[in-house]
């Protein structure tokens, strides 16, 4: 049976590849999939929405067979069928690119396509020569150039997601589900990407595209299925829905608190006449970087845009002393800081939200408490012992102050959603005092609901008189949170533009490397 | 506007004004609190089946209520349980240190070599030693950054070899006051068992409350977040094998002392397993970010008892060490079961 | 649709590789070979004995043993795991030959075979289907394997003698264009290893295994199965070559072994294998074993030198060479 509000069924033609009519799944007391029903048609591509703890990745796992439902009913191409392993989901024809590349780095890009799969030769043996063949095809077919024979980790993200979904073409998939593919990919690479869908489903392959990126949705995907708190409460046509009503029924919000609140929660920017608080200069990194010039003043938000491989986080890195620069200065309110030193950084004030969380930011082992009071341990400590008096009071203020949900601070921050494990490191940074603040990607990965409270917090801040700077590959949080845009190509400077007046398509204009026809337009912009 | 200064921190007053009063956080919901009964049962077994197999042991073994029984075995698990507290800290920052039965050896080579330089001087030098090794040990590591186990495999290999050729054959230690440290006692406790009990105190109060425990905690639980949070990394590293060294060294200073012999291809020999052995059954995971030193002294504690056990009951060798084997595996299947419970 | 070509990667270790680095690269997974040929070159010029067809013989006879273990345990390295009780499941292998050769060649093959695989297969099991971390298993299996030594050898005061005239002894004492039996058989066991690690299935399961193991699951690739074949293996292997040195010397002794995992590490690691898993040779293990044998040779014909300097020097090359190999590695990646 359906549930709840605003149902739009659709038909349970010969045509659905796979189906969910009921399924549950739970966890311990917790029920993360209710009483769903999933179609996906062959020949469509449905995007599949809803915040960080609706049931969308326990949904995709329970299609592809990692966890058995506890009630309901699979069925594929018509006939019921039971998954007891992964294997078993691959084998009937239905394949999953995930967000983390999930293949074998020291590999090479052939053998991993192939993988479980080689063509074999005389006696048996692998036969090496036309695996690289093949391999070579099938990645041609995606009008990709590199090497079959590289080893995979040697290429960069975006390539090695492309390789992933080649592994799931060359099985001849019925269904494809791609779970965030392209949070990690810059626009070419996107456009790739969503090409290769389109021809697959033009060949009737059924996709399930999973995403955060809500813009992409109109682009690509022909139907959608919205979940919240586990239910499914809305599957119709993409063409139906607007982004606002979308929004607000993954939310379970009226449509006009939404507005009000705005999805992005940037506020008014305060300009400072003042002498800046970061002054980058001429920094060099062998291969990266090459001469970047930027400045940030204080209460200023200057974002960091460009394209993948733009030199966006090794910019922020190389700042910071998590990077080693070869040459060039980095002052803070005037007075040089020690390079390619983390600690002389954050003696100097300044402080880094690392993009990848789980490899960089979380020590997942211990409590929030000790995650959060990390950076300033020494501060805490007399004679070489710690404070726990100390800990106790800083973290309790953060906590307060950025709304961390936990149970208590002792808990476990493994246990924590990745809104809130983001919270958690910038509590960490905040217990700082940092004069100058560096995000990359403060916003990635966690739910609407969160993302809007981290950039209010990112305007209080400014507001306060700290230097952000804020990297982040979505056009809009940039565009509405920073001041002054400073674009980056191929590791150099290309130019800044003024974030106040400026529009996405006017950025898009400038990372396609057409700065002076984005300064027009912002021009035109402002005075008409 | 205000000038470029840090973000102040805001009052809890400002910040209900601002946020609304704290929400009532979600309770535990009951699949969280099955576990913390399953898993504090699974967190505590070592203590549970030491007790167990100390109560058994009263009731099946001779002799075994006696302060005489009671002093042997804690002279003899001592020279283990300093070793071990020294390998807790090292797995407890993802490493591991096979080099302490080496530097054992060639501690125990050192104080008669050295003895000329009276009872002091030969121990401060045995210690030195550890110093050598561990700093050894550190700089690979931390500075060059081989990984822990083949650094330390080179340096037992090279180091074991040192000591037989400074060693050379058995040689009987004659000085009293270092007899003296081997066999006497203060107050009824034997001087190893005080120093065994001192060096356990400390180790515990630097991990739980020193920022050295704290930081070489977060090191071992996810390295490059530590370094990124400007914890000094290296040094914390090498400082740790540097006291696993020295620690070593002070066990072969004990367990020269009390055998009164050094024999460097014997002595120390395996000494690394029964450590490595007595932390894992502690409860200390090899993965680190999780130092657990009670744990430790339960594991080698509850090693012991084993060891005797099957000695009192005349129950050979080749069985003892199968047993120990089958141990070993089943407390770390059970330490498991804690962990996965927690993802 | 044209072509697009992938912009280039941001990650440190994936530019485009100057010849600096490449060499770098070259010279660390095979810095052991060099060091190899360095040291027997000058031994060869140093010592008039080194270059004797009856020494070369000698070394690769006393390497062969050796080998047969390191290759076992190049395959358990290389799937991201790790075999300690080698060195006791080495020993074993050798007291259950002499024994059983008392009571017929075919026993002293037979048994070894069996009761080390037995071994390792369940070492394998509680690995991979219990989820054990490895370094524990066989551990304790070092312990259990000795333990059985003990055992069966009377607490170890036995040692078995294999009898005169019997066919077992000419194993690894017979020869073949005046070279062991042992040798021939390790060379070609290692073929075999170099082909089934890169052409088959089985191999590319074990690489990926060691590389990335949540993806090789996800693939849905045999990782259990796979598992187990290769603690088997090692198991096997190592028997085979206590089996094999128990003919060499026609005794079952007992304290044999003893470091001999933490030695076989050492060669594979030295032969360019990542400790990790995931990438190296069978050939690079060749070379690691060969290494260490020569060493010891070389200090051997020095003759004033106490044996104790064999380990100092192998311990010292073998820092000496991973350091190298990490600072080449540092190199390649910038």
């Amino acid at each position: 049976m359906s549930n709840s509000d605003t149902i739009v069924r659709t038909a349970h033609t010969a045509t659905a590849v796979l189906e969910t009519v009921g399924v549950d799944k739970s966890f311990g007391g917790v029920r993360a999939v209710r009483d769903v029903d999933f179609s996906l048609a062959a020949g469509e591509i449905r995007a599949l929405v809803g915040e960080n703890g609706a049931g969308k990745s326990t949904l995709v796992k329970v299609l592809t067979g990692v966890y058995p439902p506890d009630a309901g009913e699979i069925y594929f191409e018509g006939e019921p069928v039971t998954f007891s392993r992964p294997l078993d989901a691959q084998h009937v024809g239905i394949s999953t690119v995930y967000q983390e590349v999930n293949l074998v780095p020291l590999l090479s890009v052939a053998r991993n396509i192939f993988l479980g799969r080689e063509p074999r030769g005389r006696l048996g043996l692998v036969d090496v020569d036309e695996m690289n063949d093949r391999a070579r095809a099938i990645t041609s077919r995606f009008a990709i150039d590199l090497d079959v024979t590289e080893e995979l980790g040697r290429l960069g993200l975006g390539a090695q997601q492309m390789v992933a979904l080649a592994r799931a073409v060359s099985v001849e998939s019925r269904v494809v589900i791609m779970d965030e593919p392209t949070s990690s990919l810059e626009a070419r690479e996107v456009a790739t990407l969503f090409e290769v869908a389109r021809n697959l489903r033009d060949e009737g392959v059924g996709l399930v595209f999973v995403s955060h990126r809500l813009d992409e949705l109109w682009q690509l995907c022909d139907s959608v299925t919205i979940l919240r708190d586990g239910r499914n409460v809305h599957s119709g046509a993409m063409a139906d829905l607007d982004r606002l009503t979308l929004v607000s029924m993954m939310l379970g919000r009226d449509v006009d608190e939404v507005v009000e609140h705005g999805a992005t929660e940037f506020g008014d920017s305060h300009l400072q006449g003042r002498d800046p608080v970061l002054s980058v200069s001429d920094v060099e990194v062998r291969n990266r970087l090459h001469g970047v010039t930027f400045d940030v003043r204080p209460g200023e938000v200057v974002g960091l845009a460009g394209l993948l491989g733009s030199g966006r986080s090794e910019t922020v890195k190389a700042v910071y002393g998590a990077l080693h620069s070869q040459s060039g200065s980095v002052e803070v309110a005037g007075r040089r800081i020690k390079p390619n030193s983390v600690r002389g950084a954050l003696r100097a004030s300044v402080a880094m939200l690392s993009e990848d969380r789980k490899a960089e930011g979380i020590i997942s082992d211990l409590s929030v408490r000790d995650n959060i009071a990390l950076a300033v341990l020494s501060r805490c400590s007399r004679a070489g012992f710690v404070s726990e008096s100390a800990i106790d009071r800083l973290v309790e203020t953060f906590v307060r102050r950025l709304q961390i949900k936990v149970s208590s601070p002792r808990q476990k921050v493994r246990e924590l959603s990745g809104g809130n494990q983001q919270k958690v490191l910038l509590a960490r940074w905040l217990c700082t005092e940092p004069t100058v603040l560096l995000l990359d990607e403060p916003t990635r990965g966690i739910d609407v609901g969160a993302k809007s409270e981290v950039q209010a917090l990112i305007d209080e801040l400014a507001e306060q008189g700290l230097g952000v700077v804020l990297i982040s590959s979505e056009m809009e949080e940039l565009v509405e949170g920073a001041d002054r845009i400073v674009v980056l190509r191929d590791g150099h400077v290309e130019g800044e533009l003024d974030g106040a007046t400026l529009s996405s398509s006017e950025l898009l204009a400038a990372l396609a490397g057409d700065i002076a026809t984005a300064d027009a337009l912002a021009q035109e912009h402002a005075d008409g | 506007m205000a000038d470029a200064g840090p973000a102040r921190l805001p009052t809890l007053e400002a910040i209900d004004e601002k946020f609304g009063p704290p929400e009532q956080t979600d309770q535990p919901s009951g699949y969280f609190r099955r576990m913390v009964d399953a898993d504090w049962l699974r967190r505590n077994g070592v203590y549970a089946t030491l007790a167990l197999l100390i109560g058994v042991n009263v009731v099946i073994t001779d002799n075994f209520v006696s302060s005489n029984t009671l002093r042997l075995q804690l002279v003899q698990v001592a020279p283990v349980l300093i070793v071990a507290l020294g390998m807790a800290l090292v797995i407890g920052t993802e490493g591991i240190d096979l080099s302490v039965g080496a530097t054992i050896a060639l501690a125990a080579a050192i104080i008669p070599l050295y003895i000329g330089y009276g009872a002091p001087g030969a121990i401060g030098l045995a210690l030195f030693a550890g110093v050598v090794t561990g700093s050894f040990a550190g700089l690979l590591v931390a500075g060059v950054g081989v990984q822990p186990i083949v650094a330390t495999l080179g340096i037992m290999v090279a180091g074991r070899g040192v000591a037989n050729l400074l060693g050379g054959e058995i040689k009987s230690i004659r000085d009293p006051a270092i007899v003296s440290l081997g066999t006497d006692s203060v107050a009824g406790v034997p001087y190893v068992v005080v120093i065994a009990g001192a060096v356990s105190l400390v180790v515990w109060g630097v991990v739980r409350h020193s920022t050295y425990g704290r930081q070489l905690v977060a090191i071992g639980g996810n390295k490059r977040a530590a370094e990124l949070a400007g914890l000094p990394v290296k040094r914390v590293l090498a400082t740790t094998y540097v006291v696993s060294g020295v620690l070593a060294a002070l066990a072969g200073v004990l367990l020269a002392a009390r055998s009164r012999a050094s024999d460097p291809t014997k002595i120390g020999l395996l000494m690394e397993l029964a450590a490595i052995t007595a932390v894992v059954v502690g409860g200390t995971p090899l993965s680190g970010g999780q130092v657990r030193i009670v744990g430790t002294i339960a594991g080698a504690l509850l090693i012991q008892v084993i060891g005797a056990t099957l000695i009192a009951h005349d129950i050979p060798d080749s069985t003892a060490q199968m047993v120990q084997a089958v141990i070993v595996v089943a407390a770390v299947y059970v330490q498991l079961g804690v962990r996965r419970a927690n993802r | 649709m044209t072509a697009v070509e992938l912009s280039e990667p941001t990650h440190p270790a994936v530019s485009r590789p100057t010849t600096g680095a490449r060499a770098a690269r070259v010279l660390q997974r095979q810095g052991a070979l060099v060091i190899l040929v360095i040291v027997v070159v000058s031994a060869k010029f140093g010592f008039d004995r080194f270059a004797t067809t009856r020494n070369v013989t000698s070394i690769a006879e006393q390497a062969s043993f050796l080998g047969f273990v390191a290759l076992g345990m190049t395959f358990v390295i290389l799937s991201g795991g790790i075999d300690l009780s080698v060195g006791s499941v080495f020993a074993l292998g050798g007291v259950l030959a002499a024994w059983g050769s008392q009571h017929g060649t075919w026993l002293a093959v037979l048994l070894p075979i069996v009761v080390c695989s037995a071994i390792g297969l369940a070492q394998g099991l509680i690995i991979a289907r219990g989820g054990l971390p490895p370094f524990i298993v066989t551990l304790a299996g070092l312990l259990f394997a000795r333990g059985m030594v003990l055992a069966i050898t009377d607490e170890g005061s036995t040692t078995y003698k294999v009898p005169t005239g019997s066919a077992f002894r000419d194993f690894a004492q017979g020869e073949l264009l005046g070279v062991g039996y042992a040798v021939w058989i390790v060379v070609a066991l290692f073929a075999v290893g170099g082909v089934v690690l890169h052409r088959t299935s089985y191999g590319s399961t074990v690489l990926a295994i060691g590389g990335q193991e949540d993806a090789a699951a996800l693939m849905g690739l045999p990782v259990v199965r796979t598992k187990v074949v290769t603690y088997a293996m090692s198991g096997l292997l190592a028997g085979v070559g206590g089996m094999m040195i128990a003919s060499y010397t026609s005794s079952g002794v007992t304290i044999l072994g003893v470091g001999t995992e933490l030695e076989v590490i050492a060669a594979v690691v030295l032969g360019g294998t990542l400790l990790t898993g995931g990438s190296g040779t069978v050939l690079g293990t060749v070379v690691g074993v060969l290494l260490l044998q020569v060493i010891k040779n070389v200090i051997n014909q020095v003759g004033s030198l106490d044996s104790s300097w064999q380990a100092v020097v192998s311990g010292s090359i073998l820092l000496a060479v991973v350091t190298v190999q990490r600072y080449l590695a540092r190199i390649e990646r910038q």
